[in-house]
Parts: structure tokens; sequence; C-alpha cells
């Protein structure tokens, strides 16, 4: 049931007090959480410095406007409504496909133009921001994730998650939505976390609900052959997200879209510990080997030395004898 | 980035805390423990004397803070007259002052004295050599007697001692005898003192006995030796001051001067008893200075505000320790303080039913709201309503079933109650009842605990009694902040990662 400091310790988790203070604190200027902090702002700093973002539909800013959500959407298959301010992925509505008046979920429950409204409204009243403020509504289009996921996540898009540190991707995950988590990639919610290789964006190992997995609860498939394609890509554009918001210690949320590969969904400029558990493996010695780098070095760089330094072999493998397709 | 000046800030306010509470323990006699007893002294005098008609003045020496006893409060009755009290080389004095009296007065002075054994006695001046001059037949007793006390001693104190034995009724002398039929003992003992050169006054005392009525003051001689001073009985010539002499009036002034009377009296009844140190401690006297920055000084009124304002770093304290050292969560962060402050007013077990009776029924309720789809803002104002509606329509029932616990559910912090219905209704809807219970537990668990911190009569008694205990929970609260350290229920959490 319990486990003892020492072994923790030894393991090099990091707990939520040490992030706190050593890292958030100590790496991410205050000022500058408005930035990841809210969504649309985000979007359009990614947008200037050549980070793909999915495509923006639309925003809503006044509780008058809410009435022309349904036209605004009428264009597109599917689309996401979340709030600009929102934390832990609350406020999130999927829609999947529009059949005549009803939208419907991943989940298959089908919804009313007045529930759509109604969720336009509770996010510009603050129920979903950081301290209750009032927000904006970001539509989005819907992510037509690559087919060589689908296997591996049920209803929602899986994501991917990286901390970059000082500019270094220093660890990865990714987070495949289940039938439990409601379509949702959020791990405490029971979506699936697979730790990602950082060399070669294979997987290492699965966790649901804090234990170990090795295939995919509601697909079944086994999770030791997932690879995500354009991996350099990704990590490239993850580590770039330094330079784009001065963040030392940074949470970057990627998709992986068919048509235009990696993108950057959101930010985070307090990333949670999980990312620990689906590795099987502490962040403490990746941060401190970060911290004796020298300032001033190049994206390409970076992502090599990360690469060289935290390859791992996978424990599915070990398992199972699948080999990482190459 | 040196983190020297933040351990130095601790360090500070650590040190300081503790010295400002040591300070006031010794300083003060503030106990450590609210339950112990401290014995107070109540003494009351009497002045009378007959007015001559015309104005009136009563100057009266007042007992001050000394060794072994410490004054609490002091009241007059004086109907009709004016009254100051004055502070200066004579001592403390009350002044009585009226345009007009006729006929027979009677003043009142009642002074409430905590025993306190530790109590520093005040610097005493030594008091100058009084210029003496002997008439004709003393001038040679005077000298006999000094002459052979002087022989027989060493010191200031042992020659004190050897003078008043030889005015002792079995070794009186003749010299003695003379000397005393024409003075009286105590000034004449003064007299022959400083004659020898050797500095000492004559000063009054009250022997405190339980129960006693009438008595008068004792006639003390202070002798001093440089800077030491020591008592003396001018009769039996024992030296040291009795435990249970008060020392009425120390500078060799008269007790009592009256001005347009004659027949001036003044007599002493005192009581003894025991009470609670911490009200001991509330009757004391506040000398306001900086270090002794006290409550006490404020109104009864406020004090009883300041009693609960004092309480929340406890509580504070509680939640930080839960959440930074434990790691619980709960639905907003001092949403439990606030609820553990209405459950002192409640009780514990009426509190958590009736916090549970509200929740519930709030969320029931909130659940039926959420159908109406309002904006965030009103939505939360009905839910006040609610709650404003829950709790009356309780009272009233719990008053009509003679609960008269239930009345006590009004304490509730209802805005706060408000927002955790809805803080709630929203997690249950987007995260499941299992995220609820958890967070509602984690709250209801916090404020629980923290209400035991805070109702604990020794947590009031130091919070309230003790300001430098706020510094220190503020060096403790600083320096959690600073833990990275896991938590406790991380140790469960990553448990699964240290398996393989």
């Amino acid at each position: 049931m319990w486990t003892t400091p020492g072994r923790l310790k030894a393991k090099g988790i990091i707990g939520m007090n040490r992030r706190n203070i050593r890292y958030i604190g100590r790496y991410n200027d205050r000022r500058l959480y408005p930035l990841v902090d809210d969504k649309l702002k985000t979007k359009l700093l990614a947008k200037e410095y050549g980070i793909t973002t999915p495509a923006l539909i639309g925003t809503v800013k006044s509780q008058f406007e809410v009435k022309g959500v349904a036209a605004m959407v009428t264009a597109h298959p599917g689309f996401v409504i979340k709030p600009a301010k929102g934390s832990g992925g609350k406020g999130i509505l999927v829609i999947e496909r529009v059949e005549g008046d009803s939208y419907i979920k991943p989940s298959g429950a089908h919804l009313r133009r007045e529930d759509l409204e109604r969720h336009v409204s509770n996010i510009l009243s603050g129920l979903y921001s950081l301290g209750g403020s009032p927000d904006v509504a970001v539509v989005e289009a819907l992510i037509n994730f690559d087919d060589s996921l689908s296997e591996y996540t049920y209803e929602g898009v899986p994501d991917i998650r990286v901390i970059i540190f000082q500019g270094y991707p220093v660890m990865a995950m990714m987070r495949l939505s289940t039938a439990a988590s409601d379509g949702k990639a959020n791990l405490h919610q029971g979506a699936v976390g697979v730790g990602i290789d950082i060399a070669s964006g294979c997987a290492l190992r699965g966790v649901q609900f804090d234990r170990s997995r090795a295939d995919h609860p509601d697909t079944g498939h086994e999770l030791a052959s997932l690879k995500i394609p354009g991996w350099q890509t990704l990590l490239e554009l993850a580590a770039g997200c330094y330079e784009m918001t001065g963040l030392g210690y940074l949470g970057t949320d990627m998709v992986l879209d068919r048509d235009q590969g990696p993108m950057l969904l959101e930010l985070n400029a307090r990333p949670g510990l999980a990312i620990q558990m689906a590795n099987g493996e502490g962040l403490r010695p990746r941060l401190d080997l970060i911290e004796r780098q020298p300032p001033g070095v190049s994206v390409a760089e970076r992502v090599a030395l990360a690469q060289r330094h935290f390859a791992r072999q996978s424990e599915l493998q070990a398992v199972e004898q699948i080999p990482c397709p190459a | 980035m040196s983190r020297l000046p933040f351990y130095l800030l601790v360090g500070v306010l650590m040190i300081a805390g503790i010295a400002l509470s040591v300070h006031r323990h010794v300083q003060f006699e503030v106990p450590w423990t609210p339950g112990e007893q401290r014995q107070v002294w109540e003494i009351e005098a009497q002045v009378n004397f007959t007015a001559r008609g015309g104005p009136a003045m009563v100057d009266m020496a007042l007992p001050s803070h000394q060794k072994g006893y410490r004054v609490l409060t002091e009241n007059t009755a004086s109907p009709g007259y004016g009254l100051s009290f004055l502070e200066d080389e004579r001592g403390r004095r009350a002044e009585w002052s009226i345009r007009e009296a006729a006929g027979s007065q009677q003043l009142y002075y009642s002074v409430q004295l905590l025993v306190a054994p530790d109590a520093r006695p005040p610097q005493s001046r030594r008091p100058e050599l009084q210029e003496v001059v002997w008439e004709r037949p003393f001038d040679t007793a005077a000298s006999q007697v000094i002459e052979r006390a002087w022989q027989r001693s060493a010191t200031p104190f042992t020659f004190a001692r050897e003078l008043i034995r030889d005015f002792n009724d079995d070794r009186q002398g003749e010299n003695a005898r003379l000397l005393l039929n024409q003075f009286d003992r105590a000034p004449l003992l003064v007299r022959l003192l400083n004659e020898a050169g050797v500095h000492a006054r004559v000063v009054s005392g009250l022997m405190l006995e339980d129960g006693r009525r009438r008595q008068s003051l004792s006639s003390w001689v202070q002798v001093f030796d440089d800077d030491r001073w020591s008592l003396f009985n001018p009769v039996t010539g024992e030296q040291g001051r009795p435990d249970n002499l008060l020392m009425w009036e120390d500078s060799g002034q008269a007790v009592l001067e009256v001005q347009g009377g004659t027949n001036s009296r003044i007599s002493f009844s005192m009581i003894q008893h025991n009470q609670p140190a911490a009200a001991a401690v509330r009757n004391q006297l506040a000398n306001d200075t900086l270090i002794n920055f006290s409550i006490h000084s404020l109104p009864l009124e406020e004090q009883a505000l300041f009693q609960t304002i004092l309480l929340i770093p406890i509580g504070a304290l509680v939640v930080v320790l839960l959440r930074v050292l434990i790691g619980i969560k709960t639905s907003g962060t001092f949403m439990p303080v606030l609820i553990a402050l209405a459950f002192i007013q409640t009780t514990l077990m009426t509190g958590l039913i009736g916090f549970l009776l509200i929740v519930a029924v709030g969320l029931v309720i909130r659940s039926y709201l959420s159908h109406l789809n309002l904006l965030l803002v009103a939505r939360v104002s009905a839910v006040i309503i609610t709650v404003i509606a829950i709790i009356s329509i309780f009272s009233v029932l719990s008053y009509r079933f003679g609960l008269n616990a239930g009345l006590t559910i009004t304490f509730f912090p209802m805005i706060i109650l408000s927002w955790t219905i809805e803080r709630m209704s929203i997690l249950w809807e987007e995260e499941g009842p299992k995220e609820v219970l958890i967070q509602g537990g984690g709250s209801l668990l916090t404020a629980v605990l923290a209400y035991l911190a805070m109702n604990n009569p020794w947590v009031r008694h130091i919070t309230f009694n003790f300001l430098g205990v706020q510094m220190i929970l503020m060096s403790l609260i600083l320096l959690l902040g600073n833990y990275t350290g896991y938590r406790l229920l991380e140790l469960r959490r990553f448990k699964p990662v240290t398996e393989d």
C-alpha cells in the first residue's frame, strides 16, 4: 500500500512540493502564465512562431453571441468547444459529428442546440476558468487524427504530453482515452498513459489508474507496437515552445493530425506528475542533467542531446517479444 | 539564488516569537496553561475623617507592583469627590478633593493583587540621610546607644539589628527608655540610623491574613547597604520581609494626609480567593508599551472577537500541514477553516450533521437549477437563497422538535456553503461522485482537525495570551512553504513505480 521516501528518491521521482518550489517556482515566471493559461493567446502566439495548431473556427466572447454558435459551426463536421482559460481538461466539449439538429459526442450521446449554447454560456460566465473569472469560448476544428493510432484509442483523440525543461524534451507520454475517461485524455479520469521513449517514439510501458497495462482496455490492442509517426518533428515542435513562451518547465500537449502531422494542442505551465508513472521512471535525474547544460543551444541540438541521453528499452517489448517497428 | 535571507527571516520570526512569549510569561506572569489557579487578594482600604465644612483634600499612598505581588485592578468609591491618581517621586498616590464637605466622611479604595512569587521588585532608591538634631537630654542618650550598637556590629544590617535589639523590652537600657518616651519607635530608629550614617526610612506594610477586617498598617524600617536593602521589624529586630507582608507605602512618606478634616483614620479589610489564571491575566492592568502589546488592553467585546481571529492562523497551519505534508484534497483551500470556525459555535456533532444536511439538500436543489440553464452568478445567488431557506427550515423544525442545538446552524457561513455546493455539483457532473466524496471528505476531515486544534482550551489560551505565538506560526508556515519532500499520500500514489 505504501512505499518509503527513500525508494521514491532512489527512483528519482519528484513530488508535488518539489515540482512546485524547485521547478515551477524557479523556472516559470509568473508574468508568462497568461500565455499558456489562455488557450486563445497560446494559439495566436504559436501562429507567430510557425507552430501548427488545430484550425480556429471562431471565438465567443459575450453572452449575446452565444446564439451564433450553431451558425458558426455549420460548415464543420466535427468541432471542439473549450474555455480559453480552462484547466485540467475542464469544460472541453467534443462534437464528433452533426446529424440534423443533434450534436453527437464521441460517446454517442446526443446534444441539442440548447445544450451547446448552455455550455458556451457556462464557459463565458467563468465556470471552468481559474478563479471563476469571465472567459472566452474557443471553437476549434476537430483533429483528424492519424489512422495508425486509431487502434490505440477509444472515442477521443490521443494526445502526447512532452515535458520541456529549459527547452529540452525530458519525458513524454501518450494519453489514450478510454470508455472510463469519457473520451477525455486525463489520466486521473481513467485514460491510459503510455510512456514514450524520447529517442525513438516507441511505447515503453502503459498505466491505467496507476497500474501497469500492456493493452488498451477497450480496443484490446497491445501497446508494445505503438510508435509515434513524425516523432522527430514532434519533439522539435515541442522543444520550440520554450522559445515561444519563455517558460522553463513546460508541459506541451501535442496531437497528430492525419494531414498536417504533429500539432500543438495546448501548453501547461503546471504539468502533472503522472508522466513519471507512465514512464516508470522519475524526472529528477533527467532534470538534473539538463540543469548542468549550458544555455543558448539550438532546438535541434537540444533534441539531439535529449535523444542521446534519455534513450530507453521498452518494458513491453521485453515481456511480449514484439520488436519495436523501425 | 541563496536561501539564506529566507532562513534568516524564519529564524528571526521564530526567535522573536519565542522571546516575546517568554517575556510575557516571565514579566507578566501569564501562565503557559489555562487551568492554573492563581491566588488573588482583594484588599479594601477605608478612609474616615471628619470634615470641617470647607474644601477637603485627601492624599493616600497606594501599593504598586512589588516582590511577590502584582496589582491587577483598583477601584474607588467616593461619591462627590474628585479623584486623580498620581505617580511621582513620592510613589503612587490617590488624591481625593471636594469643594465643600462637612461631618463624617468615608472614602473607599479597593485593589486586587495577584500573588506572583516571581514578580520583580521595582528599583528602590536609597533615601538621603536626614539632618538629625537632638534636644538637650536626648543627644547623649542617642550617641551612647549608637556607640554601643556600633561596637557590636560590622555592617549597616548588623548595626540595625543590634540597635533594635537594644530597644527590646528585656534588654532596654535607661537610654533607650528615655528616647522611647519622647519618640515613636520606628522614626526614632531611622533617626538613630541616619545619625550613624546608615541610610534608612520608615515604610508601611499590611500583613495579609485571609478574612481580616479593620486592620491597620504596621511600620517597618527599611535599611540600605548601598543598593541592597533589608526590612527590619522595629519591635523584634527580625530581619527580612515576611511573605505575607504587602508594602503599602515604600518611599518614607505619610500613608494618609488629610487637609480640611480631622480624626483621619485608615483601616483595611482583605479577602483571598483563587481564580483561573486566564481571568487573572485578563484583569491585569495594561501597561501599554510596544513589548507588552496585548489584546487585553482592548474593550471586552473586541477581545472576544480577537479570541476567534487569533485562532485562524492555527486553522491555516492545519490546512498547510494537511495539504503540504499529507496531500489531502479539499474543496476550496481555506473553506475548511471557515467551517471549523462554525463548528466552534455549533459544537462538533451538530455542526457535522448540519453541514451534511445543508450540502446534501443543496446539491439536490442545485442539480435542478443546472437544468434551468442560468448564468453562473445568478445560479450561485439562487443557491445562496436556497441555503438560507434550508437553514431557516432546519432551525424552525429543530426548534419545534425541541432540539435547541439545531438553532446554531445559523452560524454557518452561507456564501461559503453556497460556493461549496456549486463546486461540488460541478465536480459531480465532471468527475463523478467519487471525486466529490474524496474532496468533500477531505474538506470535512480538514475542518474537523482544524476544529479540534482551534477548540483546544490550551491552544485558545496560548494564541490569545501570547501574541508571539503568531510569529512562531508564521515562521512554521514559511518553513512548510519551503518543503520539497514527498507528501504522505504520494508514497501511495507512486508506489507502483517502485515495484518493478
